[in-house]
């Protein structure tokens, strides 16, 4: 029984800034990272695999070469195996086809127990990956999980959270999960798996080794196209007081009033 | 058909690095004065249109070239979100931006409602820019369970075939919009803080942010239909509420039997304070300089006051001082309200990631050189325990006028 875990590599984008005079992308020193939220997503895989004692670790990723790096990170957390999904053809997937891929990937893979992604990738943020992916394999989807409440071999109880609470949602299984940080917190590498890691070389997938229908991958199967990116516009800083604190309460009630506040 | 490739002419090519630092891959660079195409190339062509020399080219890929929207589409649906038995605050804000989008767009606005016991939103939407109001009630759909609202919704837009279809990027618009743009296997754009109507081509131009807000993207969908998209909610305005004419229209749909078992079971409501952080009109939040969970008083104290909701930063979270409900930022949650009052706060880049987009931001910091500072419209300089309580005093003794 799979457990398997999509995970992405992103840059950090804390250093992805635009130039603003020229309107372009700065990329020097921009480092690439295991998406954030994937951490939480592989953590968690690894639980379920220890608490339930038995199920295998995949993780999986789809991008260019070097995104075998994420998958090393994976493996020196303690995850079973890595796969790579990587060709050409794959190349320039918005969420629709980067989760179709996914979805004829895990197909592939064969039995799947649970499937976890992150809540949302920080490059683009879009968290849509999760649910379109549910949907391409027809298995139910349960977003922002922040614990698994129960689970056994074919039935899942978890938390989710929504905008006013929780909800306990209970779904049969296979089903995909998408997870959030309240969940659970990232171990660090082991020494043993760093070792592992240090030898891993990922299996690598490619469009003749995953069936799939060309018209729903890359470039041509994504039907959003990017068509321009931007700065935004820059947030300069106010009026900035110092003084007493009645003073500075002042200031603010001041503003508050001004702006209708009270 | 996917073997498309991007190629340098290089005759052409003075090896200026325009190309380079408009790539969003990184996969153009100029390497000895020619641009260079790397293999996570994805072909997107902005580098194209950048190009001032006509060096760069895009090939191959004539399926692209040849594809077509389908026709018979034509409006604007807006998914009407209700949350607890209310009606969410975004929807409206959507009706408005549909609204000034039919205008461009010379078509007309539908609303969806689905649920249980929901037709009593309808005359709402209509007062705030809806033409017509499809309802789909269900005893079954009393909760939110993302199958079978996709699969309702789904089926509501082959029938009625909307061009465009717009929800609130909220936590259930956001598991929702995905699942029914699979099944329709059609573009999905998040988050969006901006929308147009393109001269000429009349497609949806959404504009969202991306990699943490340090850039925006502009995003469009052309072959397929419908263009969908989510909102964050709070960046567009409701439009006054009118009385107008407006048709109210039951959709019908039995039979779900999908092969998995999912239900919601429970739903806990977070009772007292407002966690629904992306709704709040204001918002005060605390940082690592509360100091303390028992510290975290004064910042509900003033909250209340304002009637606020309470945010705080992921150092607060991780500390254990609030729980992560409450957490502003990249990890957390991104909110847009009147009013942002951080407390004790730094102001790191991935915490702004989270609050930049605030109408109006305060702080209150001890470090005069805290970058808070540097996107706060007022910046208060003092010590958040000495502040705070004045400041409450402050509000009464307005009030009190
Ligand atoms: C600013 C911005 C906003 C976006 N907003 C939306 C949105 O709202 N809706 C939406 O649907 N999409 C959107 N996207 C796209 C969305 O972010 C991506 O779909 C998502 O991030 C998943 O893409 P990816 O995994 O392919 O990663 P990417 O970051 O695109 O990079 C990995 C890509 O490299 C490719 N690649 C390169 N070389 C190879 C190789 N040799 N073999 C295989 N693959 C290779 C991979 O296939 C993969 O597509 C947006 C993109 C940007 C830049
Ligand atoms: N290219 C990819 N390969 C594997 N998993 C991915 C990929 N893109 C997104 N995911 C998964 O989907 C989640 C949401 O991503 P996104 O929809 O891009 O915000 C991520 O946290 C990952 O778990």
């Amino acid at each position: 029984m799979n457990i398997v875990v999509c995970i992405k590599q992103v840059p950090d984008t804390q250093d992805v800034k635009m130039d603003p005079e020229r309107g372009t992308l700065i990329r020097e020193g921009v480092k690439s990272i295991v998406n954030p939220f994937d951490l939480y997503a592989i953590e968690e895989g690894l639980r379920i695999k220890e608490r339930m004692g038995k199920g295998r670790v995949v993780v999986m990723t789809m991008g260019p070469p070097q995104a075998e790096d994420a998958l090393r990170e994976a493996i020196a957390m303690g995850a079973d195996h890595g796969i790579l999904i990587s060709d050409r053809a794959f190349a320039g997937a918005d969420t629709l086809a980067t989760s179709y891929t996914l979805a004829k990937s895990i197909e592939k893979l064969g039995s799947p127990w649970i499937i976890i992604c992150g809540k949302q990738a920080m490059d683009g943020d879009t968290a849509q990956v999760g649910p379109e992916l549910a949907t391409w394999l027809n298995f139910p989807q349960i977003t922002y999980v922040s614990k698994i409440i129960d689970m056994g071999d074919d039935r899942i109880k978890v938390e989710r959270l929504t905008d006013y609470g929780y909800d306990i949602v209970e779904s049969s299984l296979p089903c995909v999960i998408t997870v959030n940080k309240e969940i659970n917190e990232p171990r660090l590498p082991s020494l043993r798996g760093m070792m592992k890691a240090k030898k891993f070389k990922a299996e690598v997938w490619d469009s003749s080794s995953v069936e799939v229908d060309r018209r729903y991958i890359g470039l041509d199967g994504s039907p959003t196209r990017v068509v321009s990116i931007f700065a935004p516009p820059v947030k300069k800083g106010g009026e900035k007081y110092h003084g007493e604190p009645d003073e500075l309460a002042r200031h603010i009630a001041r503003k508050l009033e001004e702006i209708k506040i009270i | 058909m996917a073997d498309q490739k991007l190629i340098v002419i290089v005759e052409n090519c003075t090896g200026c690095g325009i190309c380079e630092g408009v790539c969003p891959y990184g996969a153009i660079e100029v390497v000895d004065g020619i641009a260079v195409v790397y293999e996570n190339c994805t072909f997107c062509g902005i580098c194209v249109e950048s190009c001032s020399f006509e060096a760069l080219e895009l090939v191959g890929g004539e399926g692209a070239e040849k594809k077509e929207a389908p026709t018979g589409y034509s409006g604007i649906m807006v998914y009407g979100e209700v949350l607890n038995g209310k009606l969410s605050r975004v929807s409206l804000e959507i009706l408005g931006v549909a609204r000034r989008l039919a205008e461009k767009r010379k078509c007309d606005v539908t609303a969806l409602l689905i649920g249980n016991d929901v037709k009593r939103f309808a005359p709402d939407l209509i007062r705030y820019g809806a033409d017509r109001v499809i309802v789909a009630e269900r005893n079954d759909l009393d909760r939110f369970v993302d199958e079978r609202y996709a699969d309702i919704f789904s089926k509501v837009v082959e029938q009625y075939r909307p061009e465009i279809v717009i929800g609130g990027a909220t936590a259930v618009g956001r598991a929702l919009f995905p699942r029914v743009a699979a099944i329709l296997k059609t573009g999905l754009t998040a988050d969006c803080t901006d929308f147009d109507i393109e001269e000429g081509t009349g497609l949806l131009l959404q504009t969202r942010p991306a990699f943490g807000g340090n850039i925006m993207a502009t995003i469009k969908t052309e072959y397929t239909r419908p263009q969908m998209a989510t909102v964050r909610p709070r960046v567009f305005k409701p439009l006054p509420p009118e009385n107008r004419e407006g048709e109210i229209i039951e959709f019908h749909c039995d039979g779900y039997s999908p092969s998995f078992y999912k239900a919601v079971i429970d739903v806990l409501v977070t009772e007292g304070e407002n966690v629904n952080l992306e709704d709040a009109d204001i918002i005060v939040s605390g940082g690592r300089g509360v100091g303390s969970k028992e510290n975290f008083k004064i910042i509900f104290d003033l909250a209340k006051e304002l009637n606020a909701a309470v945010g705080a930063s992921r150092a607060a979270v991780d500390a254990g001082w609030i729980p992560y409900p409450h957490q502003v930022g990249q990890t957390g949650k991104t909110v847009s309200p009147k009013v942002y009052i951080a407390c004790g706060i730094s102001g790191a880049i991935q915490h702004q990631a989270g609050m930049k987009s605030s109408d109006f931001i305060i702080a209150i910091n001890k470090d005069p050189d805290a970058p808070i500072f540097d996107i706060a419209d007022l910046g208060i300089v003092g010590d958040l325990f000495e502040v705070i309580p004045e400041l409450i005093k402050e509000i009464r003794k307005r009030r009190g006028n």
